[in-house]
């Protein structure tokens, strides 16, 4: 059955009474998962902040038509770098950052597969995201034109190529990405290899914790993603430092060629984002609904099954193109496949609420806040997988506030909603209840009152990516309204921030197991000790921790 | 219910299983396995561009007018046996049979640098004589980009191998170490395989000859 280990608590002062350069040296050297999955949610919240900021200006900019805040140039680099910085150094380094935290803990490993190269990775990803921003500073070069990288975050051709990016801020964008990509790349490996290989015993494939078995897929599609991605950028570096010509109409080249490799990686990448969300998602709703989750295999299968057609999705990104009836028709279809395994998903975590006895603590208000604003973001979706609809609403606000729904109302509700629930558990205290219902409620508000008026300004014809409007076209109070939930928003991404920096310190005790959960990193204590057990653990069944409490009723038969 | 740690009770039969230690597959195997998986993507996607832009160019050289195939099969002879030699060293080395290892071993090294050269000759030819460089067509920049970035990848397998040849004749590798030389190995493979798919592409599809 379930074996634990009693371990003594480290005691925090021990840890603070050595000097500040002592501690901050044994951060810059370490290859432990926690501190290393600490640093890479650190890092990923700055540039949050900083992807945020850039949001902002640009919301502020288009709050009512005609507005000259920002200049034409500025607001190309603005929505650049944030959709960089969002995908690139938020959403990939926050959530592969708290799989390294997690991973070895829920499977009872000592640490990652590869430590070094772990720490190797935070590295690249850490250095590649100050590259980017460099470029604000260095891309000058010798032309004195354009600072920030400004031709999108997919950087499509020929707006990439030597005749249209003068200056150097392109290269920055391909050698920013590419270096924290390979960072990517060895966190990915790295997953694969700790969840395969550094599993402690009993814990077999189908007794993992399910965000076990979303990290898995996903370290998958960022091997198979980022190569054709890496590959794709070194081909426009050649175009742009060498001569060559590979994107370049001018000598035959194809620019569409650059779109099917750009979103060959792009869609998948949209799976790395959100199968993490969906694996914290399937952690805490069973804890606070207190039931197990509905429908395990199920829930598995559709994992693997949503990872497969994520890689032949990619097209449905340029029907716009004219790709002619065949492609389309089939990406059209596919697309609205993969709609099946994501929709099995949301039903499995309604079932596992349903009847339950559900407590709405911070986490599962993040948690819920997440399926219901998905479910929105993936309708919007499927709306989109319709060829006809997609001609006529591609490149403006609806296509805006869609992928906002999915990568903010998702993926960004579930990292925080993650954030509550095993903040505790790394830093050994609670977060302040109070204050954490604050933060969810003024985002939720804010969130819907900027993204949901986009859908109508998107309908009514307002093109994304443009510096300003036209009054009389009546889309001034959408944009005005889209406007007005900045500041609730910052309200409440002020308020976690300051909730994470206060309870540090001030936070209640949080003892080993703060929301009697059943997963195997409730067991050692918080924060775990550098070795995380005592001795290796043993489990019996997808729950230990029920198990070890409930001796007389163990899970095991039931599975 | 706490068992130590060498005694556990399963609890789907009740049975006090002693020390049943549970097959994992080895890290260094899926690390290196995932490696090869991601860099396939890479060179698909720049075998993709090749075989896409075949016969798009809007001058030449084209590879119909320019690539030479009979050395080439010559030079991907000498790469290709390379995966015999470096598995015999694998087996020699697993075997303790040191000699035998660093026969095979420097076998593979002067095949694969072999390779190398052949390489070096063509690309020489191509820029001399048919003034082709990766800015001058389509065919310059996929050929070049795809073809160098194999021969990069031989580079790197020479020095991991020449690496391994070193510390062996320094006296610092023994049989233990043969799954790792073993995993370099694999990476030898993958090197050759890739080696398959680009000479069709260029040296087949590319010339015109399929
Ligand atoms: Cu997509």
């Amino acid at each position: 059955m379930t074996t634990l280990p009693t371990t003594p608590a480290e005691t925090v002062a021990d840890r603070r009474a050595e000097p500040l350069s002592a501690r901050l040296h044994l951060w810059a050297i370490t290859v432990d998962h926690k501190r290393l999955g600490i640093m890479y949610v650190l890092s990923g919240l700055v540039f949050f902040l900083v992807g945020g900021l850039e949001a902002s200006a640009m919301r502020a900019q288009l709050a009512r038509p005609g507005n000259d805040l920002v200049s034409p140039e500025v607001f190309n680099q603005l929505f650049t770098m944030h959709g960089t910085t969002m995908v690139f150094l938020v959403g990939m380094p926050v959530l592969l950052g708290m799989g390294n935290y997690l991973i070895p803990l829920m499977i009872g490993a000592r640490d990652m597969a590869f430590p070094r190269l772990n720490a190797f990775g935070f590295w690249l990803f850490l250095f590649g995201g100050l590259l980017l921003y460099y470029s604000y500073i260095g891309a000058q070069g010798l032309y004195g034109t354009s600072a920030a990288p400004d031709v999108g975050w997919f950087a499509y051709a020929p707006l990439t190529d030597r005749t249209f990016s003068r200056g150097n801020s392109t290269d920055y964008w391909i050698l920013g990405i590419m270096v924290s990509g390979f960072g990517s790349i060895a966190t990915g490996a790295n997953l694969v290899a700790t969840i395969l290989c550094m599993r402690c015993r009993g814990m077999t494939l189908m007794r993992m914790p399910l965000m076990a078995w979303m990290m898995l897929v996903v370290g998958v599609l960022v091997l198979t993603a980022l190569g054709p991605l890496t590959a794709a950028q070194v081909m426009l570096l050649f175009d742009r430092n060498l001569g060559a010509h590979f994107f370049d109409p001018q000598e035959g080249g194809s620019a569409i060629l650059w779109q099917h490799f750009f979103w060959f990686f792009g869609h998948p990448e949209v799976y790395i984002l959100i199968l993490p969300a969906f694996g914290f998602v399937s952690e805490i709703v069973p804890t606070f609904s207190r039931k197990v989750i509905f429908g395990y295999p199920l829930m598995v299968a559709a994992t693997v099954g949503i990872g497969f057609i994520s890689l032949s999705v990619w097209a449905h990104h340029m029907f716009a193109v004219g790709l002619g009836p065949v492609l389309d028709a089939f990406f059209s279809a596919m697309t609205f496949m993969i709609a099946v395994p994501t929709g099995i998903k949301i039903f499995n975590w309604i079932g596992t609420m349903w009847g339950g006895r559900i407590r709405f603590a911070s986490p599962m208000l993040f948690a819920t806040g997440f399926v219901a604003m998905f479910v929105i973001g993936g309708l919007t979706g499927i709306m989109l997988a319709m060829v006809p609809f997609d001609w006529q609403v591609s490149d403006s606000y609806f296509v805006v506030g869609h992928f906002h729904y999915v990568l903010f109302g998702g993926t960004i509700f579930a990292i925080f909603g993650a954030l509550h629930y095993w903040y505790p558990k790394a830093v050994g205290r609670m977060l302040n209840e109070t204050i954490a219902k604050w933060s969810f409620w003024l985002l939720f508000a804010g969130f819907n009152l900027t993204f949901f008026p986009m859908h109508i300004s998107g309908l009514l014809g307002m093109p994304r990516r443009i510096y300003t409007f036209q009054p009389d076209r009546g889309l001034e109070l959408w944009n005005l309204l889209s406007t007005a939930g900045v500041p609730l928003q910052a309200a409440g991404v002020l308020l976690i921030v300051w909730n994470l920096l206060r309870s540090h310190r001030k936070g209640a005790i949080a003892g080993n197991d703060p929301w009697d959960a059943w997963t195997l990193e409730w067991a050692t204590t918080s924060p775990p000790p550098e070795h995380n057990f005592d001795e290796p653990p043993t489990v019996g069944s997808r729950r230990p921790l029920w198990d070890l409490k409930h001796p007389e009723d163990p899970d095991g038969r039931y599975e | 219910m706490a068992a130590t740690s060498d005694a556990t009770v399963d609890p789907t039969d009740g049975a006090t299983r002693r020390d049943a230690v549970e097959w994992r597959p080895s890290r260094g195997k899926v690390g290196v396995a995932s490696l090869i998986a991601m860099e396939s993507f890479f060179f698909g996607t720049f075998i993709v561009a090749f075989l896409f832009y075949i016969g798009k160019d809007v001058h030449g050289p084209t590879g119909a007018t320019a690539l030479d195939v009979g050395p080439v099969i010559v030079w991907s002879i000498c790469l290709l046996s390379s995966s015999a030699t470096v598995v015999a060293a694998v087996k020699a080395l697993a075997r303790g049979a040191k000699a035998a290892f660093e026969f095979w071993m420097g076998a593979t090294l002067l095949l694969g640098g072999a390779f190398v050269y052949g390489t070096a000759v063509e690309w020489r030819g191509l820029m001399l004589d048919h003034e082709l460089f990766i800015s001058t067509n389509l065919f310059g920049s996929t050929y070049y980009g795809l073809v160098g970035f194999h021969a990069f990848h031989v580079v790197l397998g020479l020095l991991a191998l020449g690496m391994i040849w070193t510390l062996s004749k320094l006296g610092h590798l023994r049989a233990v170490d043969a799954e790792k030389v073993e995993l370099v190995s694999w990476y030898w493979h993958f090197v050759d395989v890739v080696w398959i798919f680009v000479f069709t592409s260029v040296y087949l599809f590319g010339t015109g000859i399929l």
